[in-house]
């Protein structure tokens, strides 16, 4: 049995077991029904037409999983950013864990999906919200007609959340293969301030599809910083759904750091649907093996004077394939728009291919909208400048490396964060760079 | 004999007399509409081909039967019914209208405007000619030229005729019948075309054209194109015209194949200005072209076009670098106004070692005209040091046209350099007020910023091919300016 036709004997079962309203049941019908017509994507569609999923969907992944596991948080400390004091949401397994999780409900809501679909008190917010910014297409569908467990964060008005949030899915592997399909909402109201971490995490070498739908709304002169860690194991997929709807004046920005994984899949969507909204969309890829990374992102400009500004890095080595996919519509009313692209990638290897597409679709005529792109190489004289002065090889060549990624790390503004993405950099690429920051 | 300029033709054309050429022997008939082997047999037959090529256009027949029309491009048109085509009709040798007062003044304006003589004016709009124009004897005096050069320059269909070993052996070498939809149309029912072929180490004397070759015009909706430039040879090839043309036809799907072959050259200049529509969108023509040239070492093709015409254009010139050391490039004008769309670009695939590819694409649109730009740079694994350029800038006029870019990049070789950059920009409220100012009136203004925009490509065409696009460009645009 393939894995729709699973998924879909599935889907009989699980409606039976959810005890919800109406309303989610409706969409989750709907959701189905695009899923059982469109099906999984494939390389004929030209959203992805660089990545197949054939190999990820061969596995036999069990879509419940039945036991329920406990992890000792010193196993797994590791995988937090755990010097700085935080709010937690952790699920394993698709479970959530309430012994490794922090979360609050006072004066925010920072919770759970499964507590949001069933208690009356969030049902307004559900009903406005929910799969309200996800798009049709029929991975997203699949998630939300599966949806039942995920992060649920409100911030209501005027409120600056001082800890970052981090959202951490953990799978423990007792089964062969596992599906998981995490669904988060994130709802940013006016004038409030949030950061959030999202790390998805397999702890054996079993195989793991995850495919995660976010959606995040920030509302008026809100501000959102979202980052993704994104270093799984080799045998770790990943299909990563985030739609961002932003109103005036809110600042939205995603950094997603891409260096694990066997296939990652990035939709990033982001809406702008008011005036002077800024968004923010950077990366940083460093894989090897045979990996293979897809960034695809769209920005949509519809309201004038807004802005956005797009920066992926991405460097490859081994087998790998990385794919950029960046879209900017700007529409008709959107003038007085500034749209920034820029994909910049060395290869390594010679046997790491590189597919880039980035595309501009403008109806407007008063607007700045650039795009940049390069395929390059490591510069050789400034390696042999490096050389000649006692640096050996693989420390110049990490050097260079991690100073073409800097302009992407710059900008996250969480300190310690920045400090762990540079480990892990300098872990990647086999040194100790010798430097914190 | 000395360089033959237009204007020698034009000269030229005035004194002889026209005797409609070789179309003589062919009546003017007209199939009955609709496609299917026997029709293509039928066109086989009529133009007296031997079996081979039947058998050619029948096997293209059959793989276009299972193709469908392709739907990726940006633009949206009504589909043309392609059971609804007559495939073959003998060109039209008897003149539309009697006199100049009966064509549309518009067009006669244009004419003015870019410069035509009354003759020519007439010829173009198909009014009988009070003088005749013996076009047979200019093709002639051409042919001798060549002829000494030993540069075979004439229409496929007497290549088939004449060369078949030849076009036996690079006709869809570079464009396999297969190759897309229209092409595999093309394949199957092409009514005529150019055939060149420049033997090794000759540099052919002149600008090789089709608007030359009058007698040719009218090749119809479905025209086939091949240059060979054998070793070490060169040939710079114009296509098309300047002048408006209205054509009955709404479908055209052309293929041009280059093959360069080592150390040879081709520069390959078209001029399209097909009737676009009216202001409204009414009508106006398809353009699906199919343009693909292979380089061997150390061979380049250069591909210049400047777009103005057609409601709908499809088009991507490509250049196949499968020699070491060979280069492409490509450098285009699309301009759009009124409701017309392109879906333009350029291929540029890196097969061998030390291979380069510049791509320059200079979108205009204007009205509500949507105008994009699509284009790929393939690095094979073995291509080592490939080099490519890309720069698409874009100028919209007014808020209801859209420009677009969609560029693909797919490396897969680390040696590989590739950048690409594309601007999207107006023209400038200071720029224009800066010409106001010292005296240019506002659309006189406009024509000079398009220029400055556009000049990069307009310096890569032939040099009196060059100032008729310029003044072209002008037109197009006219009355864009709101």
């Amino acid at each position: 049995m393939d894995l729709k036709e699973k998924l879909l004997s599935s889907y009989l079962v699980f409606e039976d077991h959810v005890d919800m309203d109406t309303h989610i049941h409706n969409l989750r019908n709907d959701a189905i029904k695009i899923f059982e017509e469109k099906g999984f994507p494939t390389k004929k569609e030209e959203d992805w037409k660089y990545t197949s999923l054939n190999k990820i969907l061969k596995e036999d992944y069990s879509v419940f999983p039945k036991q329920e596991n406990a992890i000792e948080y010193n196993d797994v400390k590791k995988y937090f950013i755990h010097d700085i004091d935080s709010y937690k949401i952790v699920f394993i397994d698709g479970k959530y864990s309430s012994h490794l999780s922090q979360t609050t409900h006072d004066g925010m809501d920072i919770c759970l999906m499964s507590a949001a679909f069933t208690k009356p008190k969030y049902r307004l917010v559900i009903e406005n919200y929910f799969n309200k910014a996800a798009s049709k297409d029929s991975l997203s569908s699949l998630n939300t007609a599966f949806s039942s467990e995920g992060a649920y964060i409100h911030i209501p008005k005027n409120k600056l959340v001082e800890k970052p949030i981090q959202i951490i899915h953990f799978s423990t592997g007792n089964e062969a293969a596992t599906m998981l399909q995490p669904r988060n909402l994130v709802v940013v109201d006016e004038n409030s301030h949030v950061q959030i971490i999202e790390r998805h995490q397999s702890l054996t070498s079993n195989a793991v599809l995850t495919n995660s739908v976010t959606e995040i709304f920030a509302n008026k002169r809100a501000i959102v910083d979202y980052y993704k860690i994104q270093n799984d194991n080799s045998n770790a997929s990943l299909i990563d759904n985030t739609f961002i709807k932003q109103k005036q004046e809110s600042v939205a920005s995603v950094h997603t750091f891409s260096f694990g994984g066997k296939l990652t899949r990035n939709n990033l969507n982001f809406y702008q649907e008011g005036e002077r909204i800024d968004s923010t969309l950077k990366g940083v890829t460093i894989i090897g093996d045979n990996q293979h990374v897809d960034h695809n992102t769209l920005v949509h400009h519809i309201e004038p004077n807004c802005e956005s500004h797009q920066d992926y890095k991405g460097i490859f080595d081994e087998n790998s394939t990385g794919v950029f996919n960046g879209k900017v519509v700007v529409e008709k009313e959107a003038q007085k728009t500034n749209a920034f692209q820029a994909n910049n990638n060395i290869l390594i290897s010679d046997k790491a291919t590189i597919n880039t597409k980035p595309q501009l679709e403008i109806f407007a005529d008063d607007v700045k909208c650039s795009h940049g792109c390069t395929i390059g190489q490591l510069d050789e004289s400034a390696l042999f400048y490096m050389q000649s002065r006692g640096i050996p090889k693989k420390e110049a060549k990490a050097l260079l490396m991690y100073a073409f990624s800097n302009n992407v790390l710059n900008s996250v503004k969480i300190p310690e964060m920045k400090q762990r993405i540079t480990k892990i950099i300098a872990n990647k690429l086999g040194v100790n760079l010798g430097f914190d920051l | 004999m000395s360089k033959y300029t237009e204007d020698d033709l034009r000269e030229e054309l005035k004194t002889k007399e026209y005797e409609y050429g070789f179309y003589t022997d062919i009546e003017s008939d007209t199939f009955p509409i609709g496609l299917n082997e026997d029709i293509v047999r039928a066109i086989s037959l009529k133009k007296g081909e031997p079996e081979w090529m039947t058998d050619w256009r029948l096997e293209a027949f059959k793989a276009w039967k299972e193709m469908t029309e392709p739907e990726w491009a940006n633009v949206h048109y009504k589909k043309p019914d392609f059971q609804a085509i007559s495939y073959y009709s003998a060109p039209n040798s008897k003149p539309k209208y009697n006199s100049l007062d009966e064509v549309d003044p518009e067009l006669l304006a244009t004419f003015a405007k870019l410069g035509i003589s009354i003759d020519e004016q007439k010829k173009l709009s198909n009014v009988a000619m009070d003088v005749v124009i013996d076009s047979v004897s200019v093709a002639t005096t051409f042919k001798k030229t060549l002829g000494e050069k030993g540069i075979i320059f004439m229409s496929i269909s007497e290549a088939i005729k004449k060369h078949p070993e030849l076009v036996k052996k690079y006709l869809g070498t570079v464009v396999p019948q297969k190759d897309n939809f229209y092409a595999a149309l093309n394949s199957a029912v092409f009514s005529d075309g150019s055939f060149c072929y420049i033997p090794k180490g000759v540099r052919c004397p002149m600008e090789l054209s089709t608007y030359f070759r009058i007698n040719q015009a009218g090749t119809g909706q479905f025209e086939r194109t091949l240059v060979i430039a054998d070793e070490g040879s060169y040939v710079s090839y114009l296509e098309g015209c300047t002048a408006p043309s209205r054509d009955e036809n709404q479908l055209h799907a052309a293929v041009v194949e280059l093959i360069a072959l080592d150390d040879a050259e081709i520069k390959y200049s078209t001029v399209q200005n097909w009737y676009p529509g009216n202001a409204e969108g009414k009508g106006g023509v398809f353009n699906f072209v199919t343009k693909r040239g292979l380089c061997e070492k150390n061979a380049k093709i250069s591909w210049t076009q400047v777009e103005t015409g057609s409601a709908v254009t499809w088009k991507y010139p490509s250049c196949v670098l499968k020699g070491d050391n060979s280069v492409g490039e490509f450098y285009s004008i699309a301009v759009t106004n009124n409701y017309q769309q392109a879906d333009t670009g350029t291929k540029m695939i890196h097969l061998g070692k030390n291979t380069k590819s510049t791509i320059i694409s200079k979108g205009i649109s204007a009205g509500k005209s949507q105008n994009s730009y699509r284009g790929l740079v393939k690095i094979s694994p073995n291509a080592d040091n490939a080099r490519n350029f890309s720069q698409c800038d874009s100028l919209l006029m007014g808020n209801e046209c859209g420009a677009h870019t969609f560029p693909y990049i797919e490396a897969k070789n680390k040696t590989a350099k590739i950048e690409h950059e594309a601007t999207t920009s107006k023209i400038g409220e200071d720029q224009i007020f800066y010409c106001n100012q010292r005296g240019i009136d506002t659309e006189k203004a406009i024509a000079l910023i398009v220029n400055g925009f556009s000049k990069e490509v307009l310096n890569k065409l032939p040099m009196e091919f060059a100032v008729e696009a310029q003044k072209l460009l002008e037109i197009s645009l006219e009355g864009s300016v709101g």
